[in-house]
């Protein structure tokens, strides 16, 4: 009797100690090991950190050269003094790794197509083996080999990424499985060693987020219903207020180079209004991914020294992309932002300059179709002969499940992104290839080592006149006075509309022919109207640029700012700060006087007339509290589906979307008669019927909103920052701010922007910077989103490149690290 | 006073042998203690259970204290256990308590029964 007892308690205690040490599968989704999770000694309590925590160690390390000193000021910001450059990258790299491991490997699993190894092939709704695939198969792997073999042959970058990668995995080396980041204890798995393969893939998922934008398909998709009048109205190559970035005459060179288009394109490319099967690719970069800059000259200020300023906009998230840092060595000393995963300073400034990034937006991504012998894709045909592709494989590995191969052909044009075994519903059983810059070997992080040591504008010249892939605006200034923009990036010389559409890929004259000159990207460099700006628009005056430069380009940012910019005299770094959280709605200021022109007032009952009260009486301001803001973004939207649906879905396949200046600019030129009609009804529609139809279908989405209490702008947009496996406990959700998107303060739903800086040239430089999250990646840290609230606010902190002594002598430091050989 | 002996060496050796083992090695310890230190079924299952109930309750607590129970809230919303950092060390203290104290009665009916 006894004995039975005994066996069952031991059956009882081994069950729950097997339950309690494996996980479960809980609606879809797996536990953690609740055993393990749950003890104080292994588990999530671990992660939770003394909210007076210090951080201070003083550690060893053979691959050191020098000593290397950190203070972590008030806001665990780490101050780097190292006694030579290697030693400072592998700092970065072990500091990286202390506060953002999870996240740094996190990334690298993304754009490496390696999700479903820990995430299992599905979860919560989100299918990670077709995420994984996706990116497996825009060839980011492929492309990121090449990086690194350039990145490897430049022994100056491949010091500084040895180096990196040392330090983070030295700090791997030190966990014990109580000290995992919160996540891999969550998720169940283990950090493995880093790679400066990883750095390159990170410089690979950069590129995907924004120079991996492009409409080919769904562009290839309206061709086949649009008249070519109708497309050049609704995707005009640029708007035509479009205010370029640089404004410079362009130099005189006799030998330009041009594109000639092949002479089949009217039978093969421009065919409008025929049969084309598109496909529909399921993930896409944030078309939002934008951003600010721009330089005052010392002329426009008050202190009579530049001031920089720049917000680049991108998805917002916890932990956050940006880690804070300055790093001193006897070769530069400087202060900015850094991606986790690189060794670099992004955007910041040095003891000399301030440079800051936007996105170039340029199209450099374009689909070839291929047609291959047979199903094997061993050849395709190209210029009347059958060439060899070559295969490769590339192996998914799932969690708990066989693993998957994908094989693709790479041909000429790149490869082959979509065949039939990787297509959707509407496949038909076409091949096509991807061409993209990002494939390219190409050494960009050493244009951001270079800037980091840059002293005045010829550096600043020479750092970036390498820099390849993703395009970017970089703005300059400096404490001689000097201020200036230039695009950076290897762009090709396009023929008009060329990469527009899906081009055939069996015939080589449909290529990218060559590159346009470098002595095309003009610099633009102290302008007499005393500023420089961008904010992704077009760089320059397509009437007069040799070139095609297609993109997807924003209008009414840059338009607002050069407005801001050209009034604005005897400026502080008060007025900047104010400028990038201004909220002012240059869309809303062309667009509501002519929508209200176009309304039947007779044809609105009481409640839409209060409603339209509300909008023609609104500020044109998206602040938070704005209701007026809230109707006119509904109205603007359903306005263009109302106008431009009918004839864009006439297909039920993807369709790119209509700009909302577009619509601005055709109701103000009546060029909308093309459109008004709804092709669905009998009768004849005209553009007034529309717009006040177009008012009176969202009044049920405002009642709903009044009734919730969130008609007012901040709360109807519901902004918030989500953590990256989209736990919304880790997350800060509902933040109720303004802005939005064509808004200098750009803050969407989950998108914007993502680290504000204003940086005055001063003889002891006087800046401010702010992002949303903290310096900690750890959800059980009181530094994990501490900047969040101060950033909603639209204010700053004070940041500084100290002096070794002068932050030694700090009270408010929480702490000091010490690394020695 | 043997139950408030067995009591402090199953927290004791229940927090010594996971700085060395897995998580749940202090049900060995356990085990081993209720073998060796004989009580009445029931007594050895309330004394081995409290043993490690208090361990990682006060343990807990004591995390939780230090971090102004921010992560404890995070992760009582996402279990989910309403926000609430006094249940989810509850719920820890007796997840604990509840292996340590099956055990530590398999160890006592393990041997001839108290005379």
């Amino acid at each position: 009797m006894r004995i039975i007892g005994c066996v069952i308690a031991a059956i009882i205690a081994i069950v729950l100690i097997y339950f309690l040490d494996n996980q479960q599968t809980l609606s879809g989704s797996k536990t953690p090991r609740f055993g393990f999770f749950l003890s104080p000694q292994k588990g999530f309590w671990q992660n939770a950190e003394p909210a007076n925590e210090t951080f201070n160690d003083n550690l060893n390390f053979p691959q050191l050269k020098g000593a290397t000193e950190v203070f972590f000021d008030e806001r665990l910001v780490p101050h780097v003094y190292a006694e030579n450059e290697n030693d400072a990258w592998f700092v970065q790299g072990y500091l990286h790794a202390k506060f953002r491991l999870w996240q740094m490997e996190f990334q690298v699993y993304a754009a490496g197509g390696r999700l479903s190894e820990i995430m299992g092939d599905s979860a919560n709704g989100t299918n990670f083996l077709k995420i994984d695939k996706f990116f497996r198969r825009l060839g980011i792997v492929y492309g990121a080999e090449k990086a690194l073999h350039a990145m490897e042959n430049d022994p100056e970058m491949k010091a500084a990424c040895d180096a990196y990668t040392a330090g983070v995995n030295e700090y791997i080396k030190t966990l014990k499985e109580n000290d995992y980041p919160l996540e891999y204890k969550l998720l169940n798995y283990k950090p493995e060693p880093w790679t400066n393969l990883k750095t390159a893939l990170l410089t690979k998922y950069m590129a995907y987020d924004l120079a991996g934008y492009e409409e080919d398909f769904e562009r290839t998709n309206v061709k086949s219903f649009l008249t070519k009048a109708q497309y050049e109205a609704l995707f005009p190559y640029v708007q035509d207020s479009m205010q370029p970035i640089i404004t410079n005459p362009l130099p005189k060179i006799n030998s330009l180079k041009f594109s000639i288009p092949p002479a089949t394109t009217d039978s093969l490319y421009f065919n409008f209004k025929t049969a084309v099967a598109p496909l529909n690719p399921a993930i896409k970069p944030d078309k939002n991914n934008g951003s600010n800059n721009w330089a005052v000259a010392g002329s426009k200020t008050k202190s009579g020294r530049p001031i920089l300023c720049n917000d680049p906009h991108l998805g917002l998230n916890l932990p956050s992309l940006w880690y804070e840092m300055q790093i001193s060595t006897p070769a530069f000393n400087t202060y900015g932002v850094s991606l986790a995963g690189a060794p670099n300073i992004l955007i910041g400034f040095n003891e000399n300059i301030a440079w800051g990034l936007t996105n170039a937006e340029r199209d450099v991504k374009d689909y070839y179709e291929v047609k291959f012998r047979d199903s094997t894709m061993q050849e395709y045909w190209f210029n009347d002969g059958w060439r060899k592709a070559e295969l490769r494989n590339e192996i998914i590995k799932v969690r708990n499940k066989p693993s998957d191969t994908e094989h693709i052909a790479i041909t000429v044009w790149g490869p082959v992104m979509y065949d039939p075994h990787y297509p959707d519903k509407l496949h038909t059983d076409k091949y096509y290839a991807v061409h993209w810059q990002a494939h390219e070997e190409s050494d960009d992080l050493a244009c951001i080592l270079k800037l980091v040591r840059a002293k005045n504008y010829d550096d600043y010249i020479d750092a970036i006149s390498t820099f390849s892939c993703p395009g970017q605006n970089f703005v300059f200034a400096d404490k001689a006075g000097d201020i200036a923009i230039r695009q950076a990036g290897k762009f090709p010389a396009l023929w008009y509309r060329q990469g527009d559409f899906v081009m055939p890929g069996f015939d080589s004259t449909y290529a990218w022919q060559h590159y346009i000159p470098d002595s095309l990207e003009i610099p633009m460099y102290n302008p007499e109207r005393g500023f420089v700006s961008s904010a992704n628009q077009s760089p320059y005056d397509v009437k007069t640029y040799p070139y095609y430069t297609p993109g997807n380009f924003s209008l009414y940012r840059g338009w607002l700012i050069n407005r801001y910019l050209s009034s604005m005299q005897n400026i502080t770094t008060d007025d900047m700060e104010k400028l990038q959280n201004n909220n002012y709605n240059l869309l809303a200021e062309k667009a509501v006087p002519l929508l209200l022109s176009q309304i039947v007032y007779a044809r609105l009952d009481n409640k839409e007339k209060q409603y339209l009260s509300t909008v023609a009486s609104w500020n044109l301001i998206n602040d938070a509290a704005s209701e007026g803001a809230t109707v006119f973004d509904l109205w603007k939207d359903s306005c263009i589906s109302r106008i431009y649906g009918d004839e864009l879905h006439q297909a039920s396949l993807p369709v790119p979307p209509v700009e909302p200046g577009t619509l601005v600019k055709a109701i103000l030129k009546d060029s909308v008669a093309l459109f008004a009609d709804d092709i669905n009804t009998p009768q004849k529609e005209t553009l007034k019927d529309d717009v006040t139809a177009a008012f009176k279908s969202i009044i049920p989405v405002l009642e709903k909103a009044k009734d919730d209490n969130v008609l007012a702008w901040g709360k109807f947009k519901d902004g918030g920052i989500t953590h990256l496996l989209k736990i919304s406990a880790f997350s800060r959700p509902h933040l109720n701010a303004g802005g939005g998107k064509d808004i200098i303060n750009a803050f969407k739903k989950d998108h914007g922007p993502s680290w504000r800086m204003v940086v005055e040239l001063t003889d002891d430089i006087n800046a401010y910077g702010v992002y949303p999250g903290g310096q900690s990646g750890n959800p059980g840290s009181r530094y994990y989103d501490n900047f969040v609230d101060t950033w909603a606010a639209g204010k700053y902190y004070r940041i500084k490149l100290y002096s070794k002594n002068d932050i030694a002598g700090k009270r408010d430091n929480l702490g000091r690290m010490i690394f020695e050989k | 006073m043997k139950f408030i002996i067995v009591v402090l060496l199953t927290a004791l050796l229940g927090y010594a042998a996971p700085l060395y083992f897995t998580w749940w090695s202090f049900a060995v310890t356990s085990f081993i203690i209720a073998l060796l230190i004989h009580q009445k079924a029931l007594a050895a299952f309330l004394a081995t259970f409290l043993g490690l109930f208090l361990l990682w309750g006060v343990m807990a607590l004591i995390i939780d204290n230090a971090n102004d129970h921010l992560l404890s809230q995070k992760i009582a919303t996402l279990l989910p256990l309403g926000g609430s950092s006094i249940l989810l060390i509850f719920v820890t203290a007796f997840t604990g308590g509840l292996v340590s104290g099956f055990a530590g009665l398999t160890g006592s009916l393990a041997r001839k029964p108290v005379e």
